[in-house]
């Protein structure tokens, strides 16, 4: 269905520490994006921002950032699904232009974790998933998803070679990617176990160890969708949304179904999109999943179809998901290298995908003119799922 | 009032199933049924997804089970400092009941596999705190 487009797409480099405010972190990527479509504020009927509002000082951001952005007087308002804020901004701008109630929308994520302390980023960090049930038994990120990658390797026979080869092939690319936090090389001897100048081997959240982790970052993107009459006008290289699928799921670990087959909305959000764009997922060239941390691209390989469960890391071991392989994914070095500014995180992945549906993603290419890519974006430890599939 | 006492820190005060602090204070692990429907859930729900109902009672969670996953903490988020390393577990009891809890500090984390018998039981802590835990079977 040709009835939705990207027409520009942006993202300011991920850092740390970024030395600006959020309305000129959130800048960087709206004035890319709309010099890549050619358009001025005129043109744009509508605004979307996306982040995790417990990183932000400022109360409400859509009002400020908009004003920022030229963006006033069009309506704009803010959405938030923690790590996938930025996807769900898109599938609720794609709705807003289906519709008919806008032509032209932009979506903006963004997201300064560096606004706060590091005390308080920890505080945070404790609440991030069920307050009243689990975090009072001290929990965070990477135990969470720890979790999965305990059952996961006791059932499927995954190694820490597998989940350290998953980071090796992200920093592949995140060395050529210069808008990554994460630029240098990874190298097996950065695990090696007992030698305390292997920065990658100490544990955090057993089996997950520091290099299996993504780092937060400081960062913004942004996407602009246009109905198919604007995106003809405004565009010679449209990109069109063929597909979004979108789930939820459980907060609370004593209520998942099963520990062993990965996230159960990343499954059911694939299945949607695929059914939506009318594709398999033989038929996409070129994917960014959300790879949070290792155990999730495993995952995230199986929930879209491009391995049987259990098998994931057959992909990894035939280097098939590199970009001279079969199914390339995060080219771009992912979450693991490109680092992880929450709600800038699912436009980053859709500019990734957007650029290679161009044939403009420089060092980053994949060869054979994709035609279809796709973007997983998973949210929490698996509490939103989106799965968004672009095709030329 | 009252569920300020879970956990070894607890983010909520208020709550319809602060009673479930009380029972942990007489030694046991409770969860709620719902009187209308039976359906059974754990962590207690003050209301039935299920059926709409608001009328709950209070079950006796088994105390043994099955270690479906669990994860060994080496770093631990604000307030929990001085815990590390603590390992932390879903156990699955079978007919579609889990609970997630942190593991005895007694189970070394080498002695933990996957799928091994366990037990969970209420505990207090030296600062007053009531939790849950899970301990060998």
């Amino acid at each position: 269905m040709k009835e939705v487009a990207v027409i520009g797409v942006g993202q300011s480099s991920f850092v740390r520490g970024y030395e600006g405010s959020i309305r000129e972190l959130a800048f960087e990527a709206f004035r890319e994006a709309m010099q890549d479509a050619g358009i001025t504020q005129k043109e744009v009927d509508a605004s979307i921002f996306c982040s995790a509002p417990e990183y932000d000082k400022q109360r409400s951001p859509a009002g400020v950032l908009a004003e920022y952005l030229g963006l006033i007087p069009q309506p704009t308002f803010y959405v938030e699904s923690v790590c996938s804020s930025s996807s769900t901004g898109v599938k609720v701008g794609y709705g807003m232009i289906k519709s008919g109630l806008h032509e032209v929308v932009v979506i903006l994520g963004f997201q300064k974790m560096s606004e706060i302390t590091s005390a308080e980023s920890q505080e945070r960090m404790g609440r991030g998933a069920d307050i009243q049930w689990e975090a009072p038994f001290g929990t965070m990120m990477p135990a969470y998803y720890a979790l999965y990658a305990q059952a996961y390797m006791a059932k499927h026979g995954l190694t820490h070679e597998d989940l350290m080869n998953v980071r090796i092939k992200a920093s592949t690319y995140g060395v050529i990617n210069e808008r990554a936090v994460y630029r240098k090389a990874v190298k097996p001897e950065d695990f090696k176990q007992g030698d305390p100048e292997a920065k990658m081997a100490g544990p955090v959240a057993w089996p997950l160890r520091v290099g299996d982790c993504c780092a937060n970052a400081d960062g913004s993107s942004c996407i602009i969708l246009a109905n198919a009459e604007k995106a003809k006008t405004f565009t010679k290289k449209p990109i069109w949304v063929l597909g979004i699928g979108a789930a939820s799921e459980a907060v609370n670990m004593a209520a998942r179904p099963d520990f062993t087959k990965g996230l159960s909305v990343g499954y059911a959000a694939a299945a949607q999109a695929y059914q939506m764009a009318g594709v398999t997922s033989k038929d996409v060239k070129v994917a960014e999943v959300h790879d949070c941390f290792t155990i999730a691209e495993i995952m995230a390989y199986e929930g879209l179809g491009f391995a049987p469960v259990g098998e994931g890391k057959q992909l990894i071991r035939e280097k098939m998901t590199y970009k001279e392989g079969k199914i390339p994914v995060n080219v771009d070095g992912g979450l693991l290298s490109k680092g992880h500014p929450i709600g800038a995180t699912g436009g980053s992945q859709i500019r990734t995908i957007v650029l290679q549906l161009r044939g403009e993603a420089g060092a980053m290419q994949v060869a054979g003119e994709p035609e279809i890519g796709l973007v997983h974006n998973i949210g929490g430890v698996g509490l939103y799922g989106n799965v968004t599939i672009f095709g030329r | 009032m009252g569920f300020e006492k879970f956990g070894r820190k607890s983010f909520t005060a208020v709550t319809k199933t602060a009673k479930f602090v009380d029972f942990l204070g007489e030694g046991k692990v409770e969860g709620t049924v719902c009187k209308d429907c039976g359906t059974k859930f754990f962590p207690p729900r003050a209301d039935c997804a299920n059926c709409f109902s608001k009328k709950m009672d209070w079950f006796e969670m088994p105390k043994r089970g099955k270690l479906e996953t669990f994860t060994t903490a080496y770093y631990a988020p604000f307030g929990f400092e001085g815990d590390p390393p603590y390992s932390m577990g879903v156990v699955d009891f079978g007919g579609g009941l889990k609970l997630f809890a942190r593991m005895s500090k007694a189970l070394k984390p080498e002695e933990i596999k996957v799928g091994m018998e366990v037990i969970v039981s209420p505990i207090k802590y030296d600062d007053g705190q009531l939790s849950f835990e899970i301990t060998k079977a």
